[in-house]
């Protein structure tokens, strides 16, 4: 940064340096900023402060060791990394899993994929300078946590999935619990509207700000429900259903401008949406076994590779493996829809006011250790 | 006026009752950064949220700066590149200040210490001075709240702190 870099009228570029400790950066991401006064020129999103070798790990690891690492991939949704890296060794492997054991899965992962998106919705508001909602949305974030806390044993980082089913059966408490909560979201969505997403405040500092458009999505890979609100109804539940999504009666929310407040949107309606699919899960919950007895201990994994995709909270994650006929795989790849998101600012920041950037980078909902992983 | 007598090697000026009351002071208003590293962030931020509440202790006030920040919680994994950031971050910490390595990553490197990895700093302690442990993965909230309340304690009795303890600079990371 020795030279001075200036633009046009002769007025030195500035830069910012955003990050790594910064309160609205959601962990560890630092992106370097030059500013034109207020405005931003370019952008430039720093990673690897949060790299802790996962990918390797799972080449060092049985696969069934690997489990509490997937977990940790991305901290916010433990559950469907979980169950997404269970259901790619089964596939590998050619394991058949319990009706039951499917049903809970499911259940158990929608869950999380609220707990996920109401932590997002109360940084996000906190982000940009609303506290109230952060307190509602956790209070409801752990009627969440103590619904999976007695099946899973674990607040946040869940190894709950087994090759083959699941670790414990779910019982009435859990159940009750769960319809306790369903009803109590279904009062609370108005509360939310209310305090939020009818804020003329917050509807100012979010519409018409940070639009990604159709096609710059599509360059840069972003998935989830920051392209849901450009208007592409792509979930891979819908489009690949896994598991037994395909039997569930649920929409697909889009937006169609493509702005921070149509991402807002997207995810406040995918919470209903995963209410409808748990409930609709739990009306259906057959009974029967929840773990195959059968699973050798020595796994019959071909040589060959595997990709497997399923719907985190944000976006298209895949796990991608190579094996060599062994116990450990040779590769074992995650596609994470984080980074594609992140990079996309590289495109929207430039020409946006520094407030806006904070009220942009919220709302893409990046998990730094994801991207890094 | 009577001349004080004083024993030889006694300090001149003493400061043991004030001492007391600023320990007290200072053990029920800590101040943690807002500084998340990874999982453990996350139940740091539950415990500050509605159920756990952590201004029931005097230490919810999260500081997004460290000028104004008393204690330092490590919470999550320490990787090579973000080494120096934390050591800088606890530089720019005015004193008194203290240190929480939460989690068992930033207690030894957790889960991710293994014989090849090459990414983590395997311990907070390797980098800063910590004051308290609080191992899980992740702890609880309750977890973090013991830790602190160890933290308040350690505080009010005043037990003296290494502080001028050096450091190794982790080459690296910023710039």
């Amino acid at each position: 940064m020795d030279e001075l870099v200036k633009n046009e009228a002769g007025d030195r570029i500035y830069t910012l340096n955003l990050g790594p400790q910064h309160p609205s950066t959601h962990g560890v991401l630092r992106i370097l900023l030059d500013l034109d006064g207020e405005y931003i020129v370019k952008a430039d999103p720093v990673i690897g402060y949060g790299h802790r070798g996962h990918e390797k790990m799972g080449e060092n690891r049985l696969y069934r060791q690997f489990f509490p690492n997937t977990s940790r991939i991305d901290y916010l949704a433990g559950l469907l990394y979980n169950h997404g890296f269970v259901l790619t060794v089964e596939k590998f492997a050619g394991i058949k899993v319990p009706e039951r054991a499917k049903y809970i899965r499911v259940i158990a992962s929608e869950l999380n994929r609220i707990s996920s998106h109401l932590l997002w919705f109360g940084t996000y508001l906190l982000d940009i300078g609303g506290i109230t909602p952060f307190l509602y949305a956790f209070d409801d974030r752990e009627q969440i946590l103590d619904i999976l806390d007695t099946i899973t044993g674990s607040r946040l980082t869940y190894s709950y999935c087994r090759l083959g089913g699941v670790a414990r059966d779910v019982d009435s408490k859990f159940i009750d619990m769960t319809r306790a909560f369903l009803k109590r979201m279904s009062s609370r969505w108005a509360d939310y509207e209310a305090l939020v997403s009818k804020n003329v405040i917050f509807i100012h500092r979010t519409r018409d700000v940070g639009v990604i458009d159709e096609e710059l999505a599509r360059q840069y890979g972003v998935t989830g429900p920051n392209l849901r609100a450009c208007g592409v109804a792509f979930d891979v539940r819908r489009s690949e259903p896994y598991e037994v999504y395909d039997r569930f009666d649920f929409e697909i929310p889009t937006g169609s401008r493509g702005d921070a407040l149509d991402r807002y949107d997207v995810r406040f309606r995918e919470m209903q949406q995963s209410c409808r699919i748990i409930e609709q899960a739990l009306d259906h919950l057959p009974e029967g076994e929840i773990l195959t007895p059968k699973v050798p201990q020595k796994l019959p994994v071909p040589k060959g590779e595997v990709y497997f995709a399923f719907e985190s909270p944000r976006g298209l994650t895949a796990y991608y493996m190579v094996g060599d006929g062994s116990q450990t795989p040779y590769r074992c790849h995650i596609r994470v829809p984080s980074f594609g998101n992140l990079n996309v600012l590289n495109e929207v920041l430039p020409g946006t006011l520094v407030a806006d950037a904070i009220a942009i980078l919220g709302s893409i909902d990046v998990v730094i250790p994801e991207i890094d992983r | 006026m009577e001349k004080q007598v004083r024993e030889p090697g006694a300090p001149v000026v003493q400061f043991a009752l004030l001492d007391d009351i600023l320990n007290l002071a200072r053990a029920n208003s800590l101040w943690p950064m807002t500084f998340g590293l990874a999982c453990c962030a996350i139940e740091m931020m539950a415990a500050g949220a509605s159920r756990f509440d952590l201004d029931r202790f005097g230490a919810g006030v999260f500081r997004p700066s460290p000028r104004q920040s008393d204690v330092m919680i490590v919470a999550g994994t320490i990787a090579k590149k973000m080494a120096p950031a934390i050591q800088m971050l606890w530089d720019q910490m005015p004193n008194p200040k203290w240190c929480i390595a939460m989690g068992n990553c930033a207690i030894s490197g957790g889960p991710f210490e293994y014989e090849e990895q090459y990414a983590i700093v395997p311990g907070a302690h390797l980098i800063v001075p910590v004051d308290i442990v609080i191992p899980g993965c992740p702890p609880r909230p309750e977890a973090l709240i013991q830790g602190l309340l160890a933290l308040e304690d350690k505080i009010t009795k005043g037990e003296g702190r290494n502080v001028l303890r050096r450091f190794k600079r982790v080459s690296g990371g910023i710039n």
